[in-house]
């Protein structure tokens, strides 16, 4: 029979070695940052593929001359500083002493390779490098970058377009992005080589990626030494994983989870403003609607109508009842924080059913009409139920909308086949200055530029600001221009906005790593509370 | 279900075994080799006991296999046409809509639907699947890291419901008044109602939210042999794979109940089991040799056909738990138009269910003699 000190002296033994697995987990929590969001990076190719996914996975890895930091200003990357030598060449000075993660030194070599890479045609990035002329290597940190014509925005480009070892990328036959008529996988899908605050140790693309701290990092140490990411797409199960202390981190957590991860002292939830609007597009270009044969006029050609559908939307409803208080109204698309925003111009018409009526019968239309809304149902947040409002609301002015909510690959096909007379779209800011908005949305529509104007809205007086726009050096005027078209477009109504996105982030409460309104966590930044 | 539909047709009539024997040279090397006491191989034992005219069945069904999954190939590239534009998922919204025509025409998408899918079976005759224009990745290869995982839940799923199946329908067979049976048939009526999704949340919930005793989500414990990972060996594994299986189980496990139930009540009618009664064979004998045994036949085709659905549509199970097979692997392609992922897997759908028929066709005439024809 056991007696009563040997059956303490267990339970102590039994205790300390509870402690010290408990001390185990622990100092193994305190290393590893476990996260998960919907989908995963589709490569770790840095210029193959140009989307938030990928390029953030991308981002942890390599960098890039000039980079953002967590309140999305731009600060030296690999480039110590730079400035125009003249409208059409900027000089970078390089900084000193970077080794990628194979141990050989970033150089000016790797800059102009990097660059060309990015220009190749099987490279997604083609739009962000192709003012670019040509990269001139001066010593080995220094280069001068020539541009075709003056490009104010090239510095703005330039922290998307991620800098590679010239060595290894020959070695590994990846001086180009992969090309889909091969059917071989290229080296640069699953290995990297860059020299980012952290190295890619493990890559099992859609099921796991494993991070490893970079000692040799050139800027500030980061705090965490793994970070492992495994994509869940079923938001429920993500949400229980982060519940059960699975993760530490859900980068996409659904709004109507967010009340309840909040009441949880283990969890906590961070918000901001994504550079990111919802709005409604109308085809004012097309002579007839494709959605009602009846009529032999298009209705949104005139903008009495456009400005009648405005007004009857109750956007305070969709903002409360929708997005659960999660979305700020817009009066254009641009987010606080792009260049050429302001709040003046942020502004809504008021929500106004009686007027929106009078207009209608001043078009024309005191009947109303029949129209065709068509909205992606897995692409935005909550798309598919902001349209069902819109549908309700417009039938309050006797517009009979039909909703046609399809997953967004049919939904884009349809739209990029100028197949819709009335759409949802949201447009996020990638260089945080409008003339991303202005040369996809609002230019007139070529093979080359005013892709996503599926307004089909043409203005010369537009289309030239837009041109100055984009090679206007000196800032002011330049500014000046851009709230010129602000004010054209949002006189004529060519767009209905709704509302800017607002993210929203779920850690562990003993997690510290700050909400970026791009909605790319930098994990060089996260650390663990002692 | 198509292959489902189809295949009860054939197997339920007979007909195909009473083709005339032609091949009775090698008829007679099989016999030699059974005597020479050879037998022991099982693949020619079930040749052997059935006849010879089993060679041509098999060839039969291969040529029938062929041709069904070239089909389902087409029909797959027909329907892809409408699922969206791949191309819109493969380049970022930067793209100009010349980049766009650029990758369409590399891809050879302004093809006719029909050249494409000639060029797909050309590649495949070589070897190529392509690669995977969402993950840019091997298609082989990624089918390849996916597919252990499907298949271990499929069977650990499929065990389950047969551990619990079969003997559940005894009971309810053998006492059909008893509360245990009533609760059975109402359990499997709620087992069979409530979706595959709800089931697994609320699993997820009570077992790793709440008591927090088995991990939500992914696989792990994984022990490697060459290329398949195994989860099966390990303790933590099989922490992984319970909730998933059980999960999937569900439906299987109620209609093999609810099968065998059937079947034994209606064998127990019969008169020959009236007649052993008669001749005073022990309860055990009768319900079990004779009763069950005889009820078994159609339960082995539902049993092998469902491990076919199993696999094949184990999609909504792999998405809520995160598990890392082919069904979750299938979906992401679907919501990015992957069409070379796509087409791959229902081409190896179509293939596990022909192999899969096949078998069940092998064993059905192992189970009942009156099937060994010639």
């Amino acid at each position: 029979m056991m007696n009563l000190k040997s059956i303490a002296n267990l339970s102590l033994k039994g205790a300390a070695f509870g402690a010290a697995l408990l001390l185990a987990t622990q100092i193994q929590a305190a290393n590893t940052l476990r996260w998960s969001s919907a989908g995963d990076a589709l490569t770790m190719d840095p210029h193959a593929k140009n989307e938030t996914p990928t390029i953030n996975m991308n981002r942890q890895v390599y960098d890039t001359l000039i980079q953002r930091d967590e309140n999305l200003n731009m600060e030296p990357g690999l480039a110590l500083s730079w400035e125009p030598l003249s409208a059409t060449s900027w000089q970078f000075n390089l900084r000193s002493g970077v080794t990628f993660h194979d141990g050989s030194a970033f150089s000016a070599e790797d800059v102009k390779f990097s660059i060309e890479r990015a220009q190749a045609n099987t490279s997604d990035f083609k739009a962000y490098v192709n003012t670019i002329e040509s990269v001139e290597i001066i010593d080995e940190h220094t280069v001068v970058i020539n541009t075709k014509s003056p490009d104010p925005i090239l510095p703005s480009y330039l922290t998307f377009v991620f800098m590679m070892d010239q060595t290894w990328s020959l070695t590994h036959k990846v001086s180009s992005p992969q090309d889909y008529n091969s059917s071989e996988e290229t080296y640069a899908v699953r290995h990297a080589n860059g020299t980012g605050a952290y190295s890619l140790a493990e890559r099992e693309p859609d099921l796991k990626t494993v991070l490893q701290i970079n000692p040799n990092y050139w800027g500030p140490a980061a705090q965490i030494e793994t970070i492992i990411h495994t994509p869940i797409s079923s938001a429920p199960t993500r949400i229980a994983a982060l519940l059960s202390n699975e993760l530490d981190f859900v980068l996409d957590p659904p709004i109507q989870d967010l009340k309840r991860l909040n009441a949880q002292q283990s969890i906590k939830v961070t918000s901001v403003p994504q550079i990111r609007t919802i709005f409604l597009g109308l085809d004012q270009g097309a002579p007839t609607l494709r959605s009602n044969p009846d009529l032999d006029n298009n209705p949104l050609a005139d903008k009495r109508v456009r400005k009648a559908m405005y007004m009857a939307i109750d956007i305070k409803a969709i903002q409360q009842k929708i997005m659960r208080g999660l979305a700020e109204p817009a009066g254009i698309i641009t987010a606080p924080g792009v260049n050429g925003y302001n709040k003046a111009l942020d502004t809504r018409l008021p929500f106004d059913r009686k007027q929106a009526k009078e207009l209608l019968a001043q078009a024309g239309y005191p009947e109303g009409f029949k129209i065709r809304l068509d909205c992606p149902n897995n692409r935005y947040i909550n798309d598919e139920a902001i349209c069902q409002a819109v549908v309700s609301m417009l039938s309050k002015i006797d517009i009979k909308v039909s909703l046609n909510a399809q997953p967004k690959s049919i939904f884009f096909k349809t739209i990029g086949n100028n197949d819709s007379d009335f759409y949802l779209l949201g447009w996020g800011v990638a260089t945080l200055d409008s003339e991303y908005v202005f040369r996809y949305l609002l230019n007139t529509r070529s093979d080359k530029i005013g892709t996503w104007n599926r307004a089909n809205f043409s203005n010369a007086e537009v289309d030239q600001l837009i041109a100055k726009i984009q090679q206007e050096v000196d800032l002011t005027k330049r500014d000046q221009m851009i709230e010129k078209v602000w004010q054209i477009t949002k006189e004529d109504i060519t767009y209905l906005p709704l509302h800017h996105q607002v993210i929203s982030w779920a850690m562990s409460s003993k997690l510290s790593l700050p909400i970026v309104a791009s909605n790319e966590p930098l994990f060089r930044l996260a650390t663990y509370k002692k | 279900m198509l292959f489902q539909g189809a295949h009860l047709n054939n197997s339920l009539k007979p007909r195909l075994w009473n083709i005339p024997i032609s091949a009775l040279s090698s008829e007679r090397v099989l016999k030699r080799w059974q005597g020479s006491g050879l037998g022991f191989v099982f693949v020619l034992n079930i040749v052997g006991a059935i006849g010879l005219a089993m060679y041509k069945f098999l060839l039969q069904r291969l040529v029938q296999g062929v041709l069904v999954m070239l089909v389902v190939a087409f029909v797959a590239f027909a329907i892809f046409h409408f699922l969206g534009d791949p191309v819109n998922n493969m380049v970022g919204e930067s793209a100009t809509d010349a980049d766009r025509e650029m990758v369409r025409l590399q891809l050879g998408l302004d093809e006719p639907i029909v050249v494409q899918y000639i060029k797909f079976v050309g590649n495949i005759l070589q070897g190529d699947f392509g690669i995977s224009y969402r993950t840019r990745t091997s298609v082989i290869e990624q089918m390849a890291a996916r597919l252990p995982a499907t298949i271990e839940l499929s069977l650990v799923s499929g065990f389950f419901s047969i551990l619990f199946g079969i003997p559940m329908g005894i009971y309810c067979a053998l006492q059909p008044k008893s509360w245990l049976t009533r609760n059975f048939l109402v359990g499997s009526l709620v087992g069979i109602s409530i979706p595959t999704f709800l089931s697994g949340l609320l699993l997820i919930y009570l077992f790793s939210v709440t008591l927090g005793w088995l991990p939500s989500q992914g696989r792990g414990g994984l022990i490697s042999f060459g290329w398949w990972d195994t989860s099966l060996l390990t303790l933590k594994g099989w922490s992984y794979i319970l909730m998933p299986a059980l999960t999937l189980c569900i439906y299987q496990l109620t209609l093999i109940t609810r099968m065998v139930r059937a079947e034994m009540l209606e064998v127990i009618r019969t008169d020959y089991i009236k007649f052993a009664r008669a001749r005073g064979l022990s309860n055990y004998i009768v319900q079990y040799r004779h009763a069950l045994k005889n009820s078994l036949v159609p339960v082995v085709t539902i049993i092998g056909l469902q491990l076919g659905t199993v696999v094949a549509f184990s999609i909504i199970t792999e998405t809520v738990f995160n598990w890392p097979g082919l069904g979750q692997m299938f979906i992401q392609s679907i919501e990015f138009v992957d069409i070379p992922v796509m087409s791959a897997y229902l081409i190896f759908v179509g293939a596990f269910f022909v192999v899969l028929n096949l078998i069940v066709d092998l064993i059905y005439a192992l189970v009942d003699p009156r099937l060994r024809a010639a």
